[in-house]
């Protein structure tokens, strides 16, 4: 099945026709190009928020104030299933993003619902850890350790759930609205948004989990 | 809009990040890039948590042979699933990742550094502690 470029709405570059340019002026980029790049701009500058939150971690993580270290609380075999979540979440989001651009129902619908089903399952996870730490007196409290662990890794559980509310909203969207260029626009920033998180995962399970459980 | 050599459009406009860069490709070419994308991110996790609790290499190698492997499958993930590329057309997404990535080498290279010479230089507490008695 191919599809030609014209009937995307995905249109780039300034040469191209753009069919949705409301002043018609062929020199100025496509509006999928300027909110693309402007909220590429700004996951950057959320991963720069991160590496804010990672730098913390990697100085305070042998300060646990006489109270338990990684090695003695992390459970890989959770984590790998966590990664596995988001990796396959990852692969159904560019489903997804293909079934949204060829305008087919059945790959956007089931890509979406597979990543939200997933994404899920890696939040509740995610919560039983959680819970499961501060029920063993490990909570954020406890040393500095697990404060820079909890504020690190809960903020990324923060900005799942942002993306689930974020992936909810697009499925609703092209429910009402249909494959309009606008909705195509806000399913590229989701994208975008999804396939970044998992980034930071990649962070966050080699430098938290797998470092924390060497040595 | 290509010409078919190598794909790349014939116009010198910019692609959007995360925009798949071949137009008029069929979904199996988008199938084929993502399925890649995820059987190399597989490997490097797969290899990570392996080696994380291997006791066959040289230990001290271990966590700098995590970090080699989550820099690569980062790679993988921007080029694969963001689709953040060095074509011409991408360069200012290309531009603005590099000034990202150089933001948050600087963040944490340089918080690791500076607090671990400042640990260094420390009097050991328990020794602050004597000499306020």
């Amino acid at each position: 099945m191919s599809i030609a470029t014209t009937d995307f709405g995905f249109v780039r570059g300034a040469a191209a026709v753009v069919p949705f340019a409301e002043h018609g002026e062929r020199s100025v980029a496509s509006k999928l190009i300027i909110a693309a790049f402007g909220f590429w701009v700004f996951l950057l500058s959320d991963v720069v928020m991160f590496s804010a939150f990672f730098a913390t971690y990697a100085v305070l993580k042998d300060m646990t104030a006489g109270g338990p270290s990684g090695k003695d609380l992390f459970n890989i075999s959770t984590v790998a299933i966590e990664t596995g979540c988001l990796l396959a979440s990852s692969f159904s989001c560019g489903m997804a993003s293909l079934g949204a651009r060829a305008r087919a129902d059945f790959m956007y619908y089931g890509g979406m619902i597979a990543t939200a089903l997933l994404g899920a399952a890696f939040l509740l996870l995610e919560l039983r850890d959680f819970t499961t730490l501060i029920a063993q007196g490990a909570g954020p409290s406890r040393s500095a350790f697990l404060s820079a662990y909890f504020a690190l890794v809960g903020c990324h559980g923060l900005h799942v759930t942002m993306g689930l509310l974020f992936l909810l909203t697009m499925m609703a969207q092209v429910y009402a609205k249909g494959y309009r260029a606008d909705i195509l626009r806000r399913i590229l920033c989701f994208a975008l948004f999804w396939h970044t998180l998992d980034i930071i995962w990649v962070g966050i399970f080699t430098v938290v989990y797998l470092m924390g459980v060497a040595r | 809009m290509s010409d078919g050599e190598t794909g790349v459009p014939l116009y010198d406009g910019d692609i959007a990040p995360g925009d798949e860069p071949a137009s008029g490709a069929e979904i199996a070419v988008g199938i084929r890039g993502y399925l890649i994308g995820l059987g190399l991110a597989v490997l490097a996790t797969i290899v990570s948590f392996y080696i994380s609790g291997t006791t066959l290499v040289w230990q001290p190698s271990i966590p700098a042979a995590l970090i080699v492997l989550a820099i690569a499958q980062m790679g993988v993930h921007i080029v694969f699933f963001l689709h953040i590329t060095t074509r011409p057309d991408s360069m200012n997404n290309v531009m603005a990742l590099t000034f990202g990535v150089f933001v948050v080498f600087v963040l944490i290279v340089g918080s690791v550094w500076i607090m671990f010479h400042l640990n260094h230089n420390m009097i050991p507490m328990e020794r602050l502690m004597q000499m306020q008695h």
